[in-house]
């Protein structure tokens, strides 16, 4: 029993932080704390990151329910980096909008305790538990400016379809038990022999892949994305962007192989549809947008389309190149929201492209860090971008689905277009009205940071390719 | 005799009643949140039916996490529908379009 609790302690932790700043913020001066709060909060997920990176060796805890591996290990840190990341570059831009609001960081420190139990899920009701922690914090972050028309829709529209998602997934959980006759992932990995699973249990995964592939914001159930990008509060925005898209999609591949690991075939086609749609529509519905949130939620499709073809590859490898993708993912998302919850004029926030006009004379640097970060979006080499993508192609590849990958190719030329648009704006558009881009040092340094990391990460990576192959080897075996 | 596949029938038409239901209706938010609870509730009848039909009391336990949740998540559901009610002075579904999609 001590040893379960050694192996969860993280996770206690952050949920008496959370427990301990909300009583402490309501005691004291209410929202004249949030500043310090913000620090503490991403100070405590900072600290915890570098705790559970020193963790070794695969533990289970609770009789299976709750697993500790490499997988896990490397998914945590990068959920937990991330949220800390845009806890600290969000805060001036939230206080900017009179949104400086105590509940935040302890919302987002609840959500991420969900996020972290998702990618430690060893059983149906672990997974229902942390997803829908994370989810319910996630549904009142959206809707934060509570006097704002489009913020609360933005949460109303969220909670539904999110909602909708939990119940399907549920509902395949629910048929997955029924048919396996346990909850536990190492019990259902048992029901599929020759490579099949039954029936009632293929029903069962696809009630289950589908509530997934909503969280992932994957087509055909990516709706959500752009109203809730847009609507958000934009450093929130930038939380739904990074933290919760690679929880899911840890999430989303640690079902597929723990629980479903014996019947690749049954799943893979499926995946590999969903990363198909995603890739094309990403990239397609992208190029009519005005709204540079909007944008950046159909590029957000693009970029899961991306990450579910290394779990479509159904190979270690596969899943290798996935969680590469993801950490690239994040950090460049980090830096260009930065620079996107500064774009202002006259102190209201602006979200038109057509804003940028020539933005690359007047603040030559942030324009140049932008066109990195696009340009890496984009997956132009030399970027980093590029070998993230490269890294997933070639899985695809690797396990005979050379078609996706053609696919994969054909949809990141599409998609280049509309990052390429955005730095014609800053460089070549027309004379406008000024852009004004008020940044926090924290949001300067994450700028300039990321789009610094996504050049000289070419070199190797910053070791992240070793602790994803470690990962992925704790998860297909 | 009820059987096993008559609870789960019973199940699966009201679990397709609440989909129906989310996505037919035009008239009233109150209503997709009652769809929701119907969504929940279907998969608990067939959770307790498996419960009962493999003699594993699992299935009842996953059913009163699900009833909590739901419990939280209703209450979520019901403030911000609160909030958006003060902003647009609405709960009209057809009035959920600020932002298209």
């Amino acid at each position: 029993m001590s040893s379960d609790i050694q192996i969860v302690l993280p996770e206690i932790l952050l949920a008496c932080f959370a427990m301990v700043a909300l009583l402490f913020a309501v005691y004291t001066s209410k929202d004249k704390m949030t500043g310090l709060l913000t620090w503490a909060t991403a100070g405590v997920m900072a600290a915890l990151a570098l705790m559970i990176a020193g963790g070794e060796g695969s533990n289970v805890a609770f009789g299976g329910m709750f697993v500790d591996d490499a997988y896990a290990r490397f998914a945590k840190v990068a959920i937990l980096l991330a949220a800390a990341a845009v806890l600290v570059v969000g805060q001036d831009a939230m206080a900017r909008r009179g949104l400086a609001r105590f509940e935040y960081p302890i919302l987002i420190a609840l959500s991420t305790i969900g996020m972290m139990m998702m990618v430690s899920a060893g059983d149906l009701m672990a997974l229902y538990m942390g997803l829908e922690l994370q989810s319910l914090a996630l549904y009142v972050v959206a809707s934060l400016n509570r006097d704002s028309v489009k913020s609360t829709e933005a949460g109303m529209k969220y909670f539904v379809l999110g909602a909708l998602s939990s119940g399907l997934l549920l509902y395949g959980a629910s048929l997955t038990y029924g048919y396996a006759g346990t909850t536990l992932f190492s019990g259902i990995i048992e029901a599929a022999n020759d490579g099949h699973v039954g029936m009632g249990m293929l029903i069962g995964l696809t009630f289950v892949m589908s509530g997934l592939a909503f969280k992932v914001s994957a087509v055909p159930f990516h709706m959500w994305t752009p109203d809730v990008y847009e609507g958000a509060p934009t450093p929130v925005t930038a939380f739904f962007a990074t933290a919760p898209k690679l929880a899911a999609m840890a999430l989303f591949a640690r079902v597929m192989f723990d629980a479903f690991g014996n019947a690749v075939g049954d799943w893979q086609q499926i995946v590999a549809l969903l990363a198909l749609a995603s890739m094309f529509l990403g990239a397609i519905a992208a190029i009519g947008q005005s709204n540079i949130k909007r944008l950046m939620a159909y590029s957000s499709i693009a970029h899961m389309g991306f990450a579910l073809l290394g779990l479509a590859a159904g190979s270690e490898f596969g899943v290798q190149a996935m969680m590469i993708y993801m950490a690239i993912y994040l950090t460049m998302n980090v830096g260009t929201f930065a620079f996107i919850m500064s774009m202002e004029r006259d102190g209201k926030p602006v979200t038109d492209i057509a804003a940028l006009n020539q933005y690359g004379k007047a603040e030559p640097l942030k324009a140049l860090a932008m066109l990195v970060l696009l340009f890496s979006l984009a997956g132009v080499p030399p970027m980093v971008g590029f070998f993230g993508k490269y890294a997933v192609l070639n899985a695809a590849i690797q396990s005979g689905m050379t078609w996706l990958a053609v696919g994969g190719v054909i949809a990141s030329v599409i998609g280049a277009f509309y990052y390429l648009r955005v730095v014609y704006y800053m460089y070549f558009g027309d004379e406008g009205e000024a852009l004004e881009t008020p940044m926090s040092p924290a949001a300067w340094a994450a700028l300039m940071g990321s789009a610094a990391i996504m050049v000289l990460g070419v070199v190797n990576l910053f070791g992240v390719e070793g602790a994803a192959a470690a990962a992925a080897a704790a998860l297909v075996n | 005799m009820v059987g096993l596949e008559h609870y789960l029938s019973v199940a699966a038409a009201l679990f397709v009643i609440g989909v129906f239901g989310l996505f037919l209706n035009r008239k009233n938010i109150i209503i997709l949140l009652m769809s929701i609870e119907l969504m929940l509730l279907s998969v608990n009848i067939n959770l307790v039916a498996f419960s009962s039909y493999l003699g594993d009391l699992v299935g009842q336990v996953f059913t009163l996490f699900i009833l909590t949740v739901a419990a939280a998540e209703a209450a979520i559901g019901l403030a911000i529908l609160v909030s958006f009610f003060r902003n647009r002075g609405t709960i009209a579904v057809e009035d959920v379009n600020v932002m298209k999609g």
